[in-house]
Formats: structure tokens, sequence, C-alpha cells
């Protein structure tokens, strides 16, 4: 057993720390309102920052940092854990970092791919060109992913794809659709949907902006009438797709903002210790420092299973449970942190963004709303908890 | 980053595993609960032979001279087992204790006594504030000549009745700093003014009262220097609340097994209740609440068997594991509904331990404001 880092992966930590720092716009702490856990407030979504990140995503690729993980013949090292130290230190910064396309899209193409199709992706993955949105969930279909109605019916080199996403989460500023849909709408459930990517300037797809509770356009609706993709666009054969979503999921669960909830803290420690109430000091009131402990094991405890996943997938080990925990802990901290964070800055921590006296850029404000997102969005923590439950420790299905 | 144990420490949890299973059944724990005593001389001896007492001891005084995290191993498994009698005592809070503290002469004479299984120890530290902080102690240790005459009375000491030594904190000298002027002294049990009576916990722990009315100890009795005893404890705090953390574990990880069997195989409405979304929750919860406190616990071990600076650590440890015990106990017999709630059932004898463990060594409050001091608050 060992809990530290190695030489090079300090030293790599330090790489990364500096490129950040270096990168980042100098105002950027205080425009930035991105809370960790949530799906609601990354700064990719928004317009204000669209040049920033599009820049910075590019500039990670070009260091090769959204593809740590990978295999060294596609450009890769090999290693999840220097993935989730890079992944630990932009989120640190609340910098913009990896998302479908790197989390979800490159682990399946790597995993199930054609060699055709990883040539056609992989190296745009890589450099941070190429974004991925997530075409699942449907108006009826969101923990029930198998439920979907939208086909991509097989018609000579084509699929015809006609249906409607919802969430649908960036695809107003990504390149391509990562959707599910049914190639054989007569098969059983989980027999006849396939993974396929669509092109989002492909004719037929209408995006409809839907604006979250923090007064984000994350979401969208999208549309696809008659849209025509090409058969090689199917990801690890057609009618596969479940079998296809479940390889990849352990890698997806590394994408957490270990870095930003450590962060968060800190900002919460020193707000604790600069500011009174009552004329008490906040940070000598038992209640806040009993509070403020809590969430400082909370987040140890989700760092443990983070980077304890990392190493398992560097050993050829499934952290099944580990990466699920990941997941749910996540969610969770997001919501610890809000909760504490808004009991400690009272009636502050109400004030939104661009109010007078809001504390950082109203982050705690919009936080707090963001945080419901986090146990809700890719995979509810009841789904993962009953995942734990039946794939993870052998419980009987209901 | 390495998650995994090596060779030497699977075969020494392996042994445990195997050796516990077979010589402390459920019987055997159970009429152990109901005796005076608690004790088996019989399973203390074996578990001498196997070296257990001496693991983190220097050869020299016959031990093996494994570390820190290998022993924290092995109490996981006892807390997995339960294991009877005063193997933490005697090994953490005495003979820990004596290790750093004493002087050759002590060392020498007591140590090999621990190895060799004829030496049982305990701490006699709180007092009737309860608790572990220094302001709470109040037994005085007055100077006469080369003797000391102590006063007072200690609570909650494991296993007191047993031991043939009892380490015991006093106050030597008043201070405006009440971590200041405490003193550790060594005392035979059976002393002139001390009386130990056992105290009647539902977790049937020997915890005891020992009442010291005027006793006489030479000088030559003070481990450590006069005056400067806190400092000795709070080390050893240290590791024994990360070992008493890994005691925890095991028994809250025992606790999930026998409900997760049961959510197995018990049927209600035509299923097994492990089908239910309540159950499938709560198992979900308690493994990764198990899991995530134990890996607090190994990290913290591993810090201090590394030497390294460890003091969040071991509080994050102690603070989270006792209240992790304490609620996958309690959620355990949930899943069993009304047969856990009756005596013939195990489930009971890791639900009064977890309350134990939470309370020892500082409960959750007391570390989780270290863990505060810690963070700079």
């Amino acid at each position: 057993m060992e809990f530290s880092f190695s030489e090079e992966e300090i030293a790599f930590r330090q790489e990364v720390e500096d490129f950040v720092k270096q990168e980042l716009p100098p105002d950027w702490d205080d425009r930035v309102i991105y809370w960790p856990g949530g799906y609601g407030t990354s700064p990719q979504m928004e317009d204000e920052f669209q040049d920033v990140s599009k820049d910075f995503m590019k500039k990670l690729g070009q260091k090769g940092w959204h593809s740590l993980a990978w295999p060294e013949e596609y450009g890769g090292q090999n290693s999840n854990m220097k993935q989730a130290i890079a992944g630990d230190v932009i989120s640190y910064y609340r910098a913009p970092g990896g998302g479908v396309a790197t989390a979800i899209s490159a682990p399946t193409i790597l995993l199930a791919g054609s060699e055709e199709m990883k040539q056609e992706y992989l190296p745009k993955i890589a450099s941070g060109e190429a974004g991925f949105w997530l075409a699942y969930s449907e108006p009826n279909a969101g923990s029930d992913l198998a439920s979907i109605k939208t086909t991509a019916i097989p018609d000579g080199d084509d699929l015809v794809v006609n249906g409607q996403k919802i969430w649908s989460t960036g695809a107003h500023v990504t390149d391509y659709a990562w959707m599910m849909a049914l190639t054989d709408p007569g098969a059983p459930r989980h027999k006849g949907a396939s993974l396929i990517i669509i092109d989002n300037r492909t004719p037929g797809i209408t995006i409809r902006p839907i604006i979250n509770i923090c007064g984000v356009h994350s979401f969208n609706e999208v549309f696809f009438d008659d849209v025509r993709v090409p058969k090689k666009n199917i990801v690890g054969g057609i009618n596969r797709g479940f079998y296809n979503v479940m390889l990849a999921l352990q890698f997806e669960r590394l994408i957490a903002p270990s870095g930003t909830f450590r962060r968060v803290l800190e900002e919460l420690v020193d707000y604790a210790n600069e500011n009174k109430r009552d004329g008490v000091v906040l940070a000598k009131n038992p209640r806040v420092r009993r509070k403020l402990a809590e969430a400082a094991i909370e987040i140890e405890v989700f760092q443990s299973f983070y980077w304890q996943t990392a190493w398992m997938l560097d050993q050829g080990q499934v952290p099944e449970l580990e990466a699920s925990s990941v997941k749910l802990l996540a969610s969770e901290l997001g919501v610890i942190l809000a909760h504490t964070a808004a009991d400690l800055l009272g009636p502050y921590g109400l004030l939104d963004k661009g109010s007078k006296y809001a504390p950082w850029a109203g982050r705690v404000a919009l936080g707090y709303l963001d945080s419901i997102s986090g146990p809700i969005g890719a995979g509810t923590s009841e789904v993962q908890k009953t995942i734990i439950a039946t794939r993870g420790l052998g419980l009987p299905r209901g | 980053m390495d998650f995994e144990l090596i060779e030497e420490q699977r075969i020494l949890q392996k042994t445990a595993k195997d050796f516990l299973k077979k010589e402390c059944p459920k019987e055997l724990v159970r009429s152990l609960d109901e005796s005076e005593d608690g004790h088996s001389p019989e399973l203390w001896k074996k578990m001498a032979e196997l070296g257990w007492m001496g693991l983190i001891l220097p050869e020299a005084y016959g031990g093996s001279e494994w570390s820190f995290l290998d022993m924290v191993i092995l109490l996981e498994e006892m807390g997995y087992n339960i294991c009877p009698g005063p193997f933490f005592p005697t090994t953490i809070l005495g003979g820990l204790t004596v290790l750093k503290a004493g002087n050759e002469e002590q060392k020498k004479e007591i140590l090999p006594r621990v190895c060799s299984g004829d030496m049982i120890l305990t701490l006699a530290m709180s007092e009737a504030e309860g608790w572990v902080e220094p302001i709470s102690i109040q037994t005085k240790a007055e100077q006469q000549g080369e003797e000391f005459i102590l006063s007072g009375i200690k609570l909650f000491v494991p296993d007191a009745h047993l031991a043939h030594k009892l380490l015991i904190v006093a106050r030597t000298s008043d201070n405006q700093d009440p971590a200041q002027g405490l003193t550790v002294f060594l005392a035979d049990a059976g002393a002139d003014g001390m009386t130990i009576n056992r105290l009647k916990s539902i977790a049937r722990d020997k915890q005891c009262e020992v009442v010291l009315d005027g006793v006489r100890l030479p000088a030559g009795s003070i481990l450590g220097t006069k005056d400067h005893g806190w400092s000795v404890i709070t080390e050893i705090m240290r590791y024994a609340a990360v070992a008493r953390s890994a005691e925890i574990i095991g028994g809250a990880r025992a606790a999930m097994d026998l409900a997760f069997d049961y959510a197995k195989e018990r049927t209600q409405f035509g299923r097994p209740i492990g089908s239910f979304q309540a159950m499938q929750h709560y198992m979900a919860d308690m493994w990764v609440e198990i899991y995530g406190a134990r890996n607090l616990v190994y990290q913290a071990a591993w810090k201090l068997s590394e030497g390294l600076p460890a003091d969040m650590e071991a509080a994050m440890a102690k603070g989270r594991a006792g209240l992790v015990g304490r609620k996958a106990t309690i959620t355990a017999h949930r899943i069993f509904g009304a047969i856990s709630f009756t005596m013939e059932h195990d489930l009971h004898l890791y639900t009064r331990r977890a309350l134990a463990g939470d309370m020892a060594l500082g409960d959750s409050d007391f570390h989780h404001e270290k863990v505060a001091k810690c963070m700079g608050l």
C-alpha cells in the first residue's frame, strides 16, 4: 500500500499547474460561476466563455492532455493516473476540461470502434477540437434509457434518423452527437439500439435551447427529421448499443471535479476565518467548524475513490464499485458544499452574479441551484445506488 | 499510489481470518461477554504463539518488527470476527507507549513479557468529564521525596481488571496550560490504595473505574519525563485512534456482510428482499461509507508507518469510522427486521461494539474539531 505520488507524477502535476495558471485569463476567478458536482454552470456552455474555452481545450490538446489514458499507439501515455492528476489540477482552477468527447466517446471508440472510426475521430478528440454531446435522453426515456423511441432505420449505406432528444447538454456548442437510437425497433429491450456518431451539421437537425434554473443555456431539445447518417458511423456494431455503453462507464466516472471541491473548501475556510457574524469570527463557531470538518472528510473519502479508480484502471482491474462511488460521492459532495456554503454565507449566499456584495461572482447562489443537478444528471444517485447494489455487490434485481 | 497489500500482508490477513474464525466462534464471544473477566487465557496464549502481541515491537524485546500498517490489517480482522480480550489495550495503549516513552530498563522489563503474552497492560486516562482533553485530568500525583502519591478516579479504563500494570496519566504540577504538568506513571495493578471496579457497559467490553487513594509510586515508575506526559499521550493517541478505527471498520464490514447474505435469501412478497430498492440503497450506502472510511484508515496507517505527519489523517479516520460503524450496524438491523432484535441473533454483538468504538479515544465531535484545527480554522 502506498498513499503518495511518484516524483514523475509530482513533476507532471507541477507542469499542468504552471500551464493552467499561465493560460487562463487573469480575471477568470472573478468571472467563472462553475459549481462542482452539477451540470448546469460549466464555462463551456456560456457565450461569454466560448472563445476562451475552445482555445483552452485546443491548448490542452496540443499538450496531449486529453488523451493521457489512451494507448501509446493512439498518442496516449497509457496512464489513467496521469489523466486523473491532470483533471485534478484543471478542475482546481475551474478551467475547461474533459467532457463527453474525452470521457465517453474516446474510450468507447478505443474499445469498440473500427480502425477507420479511430482514425477519423480520435485525433480530433485528442486535439480538443471535436466536442461531442450525449444524445441519450428523450422526453420519455431518462433513467430508463431502454425506452428510447428515436429510430435509425437502415436504408442502403445509410441510417435514417427520426426522433427527439432532450437535455442534450452542450449540443449547441459541440460538433457531434453521440447517440443511442433504435436500429431495430422490433427487437426486445436492450437488443435493438445502436451507438451512432452524427455530425451536427447534417441536414434535418434542429436545436432548440432550454435554459436551466441557473439561467444558463446548457440544455437543448434536438429534433431529427429524416437525418441521413452513414452506416460506418455506428460505433462497435449494429444493435450492440447497450453493451458498448456499459463498456465505457467506468472510464466516464473519472471525470469528476476533484480539484474544484478542494478549491471551494479552501475558499469557505478563508471566508470563515475572515468574516464575522454577530461579533464572532465564523471560524470560531463550533457548528461552522464541525460542518467544514465534515466537508473536508467527505472530500477526502471521495478523493480516495478517485485515485483508487485511476489506479485500478491502470492495473487492468475493473473498478465497478469504486468508479460508481466516485460519481455518487461527487454528486452528493456538490450538494453538501453548496448547502454548507449557503449556511456559512447567510443572506450573502443569495446574491446573484452582478449584484453588489455578491461573494465570488455569485457562485454560491447559482451553485446552490446547480447542485440540484448533480444527483440527477449522468445517472441519478438512486440509479447509482441500485447499480452498486446489483451489478456491484450482487443483490438480485427487482 | 498503490491500493494492494504485499504478499506478507496477505498471508497475515489470511492467517488472522482463519485463526479467528476457528478460535473465536460467536459462542466463545458470547460466553466471554457474559463472564466476569471477558478473557480466555487459552486464546490469549495461542495469539501470543502466533507472535501477534509482539507484531510491531522490536526484535530486541522479542517482537517481529512489522509495521503499524500490518498491525492495522490484523486489528481489522479482529474487529470483523470479534476477538475478545485485552489485545488492544495491551499492545497499543500499553506496549506502544512503553516503546515510545520508556527508558531501557522499563522496556526490558515489560516488552518481552508483552510479546510472550505474560503481561497485560492498559492506559488509565479519562476521568469524570469523560473524554480525552488534558483539562479534564484532575488526578493528582503529589511528589513526596522520591515518591509520588496518586489520588483521583479514572474511568472507562479498558480491561483494568486484567492488567498486570496500568499506565496512569496524572497531574504532577499545576500550570496555566492544562496540557503541561501531566505525567505518565507505570503502576502495578495490585498497588496499595488502588481499587478496580468493572463498569457495566452494553458493549460487554470490560471498562473499569480505577480509584486511586494515596497510591505510592517510585520516581522510577515515570514513563518519559515528569510534566511532559501529554506529548507522549498525544503521539500514542494518533496510533490508537487509527488502530481502533480499523477494528470499527472490520466490525462494520461484518455487519454489512451479514445483512447482505440475509437480503439475498430472505423472501417477502414473493421475492428476495434484496431486490427491493430501499434495501439496495441501504446496502449501497453501507458499502460506499465503509470502504470510503476504510481508505481513510489505511491512508492514516500508512502515513504513521512511514513516519509522516498524520494528525489530520488520523482524526479524519477516527471521526469518520466511529460514525460509519454506528450507521452500518443500525442500518443492518433495518435490513434484518425483527429477527436481529433478539439476543440469539449475532448482529447486536457488533452494534454494541460500534457504539463503544465511536466513544473510545475521542468521539466524532472531538476528532472533527481536530480536523477543523488542522484545516486552519
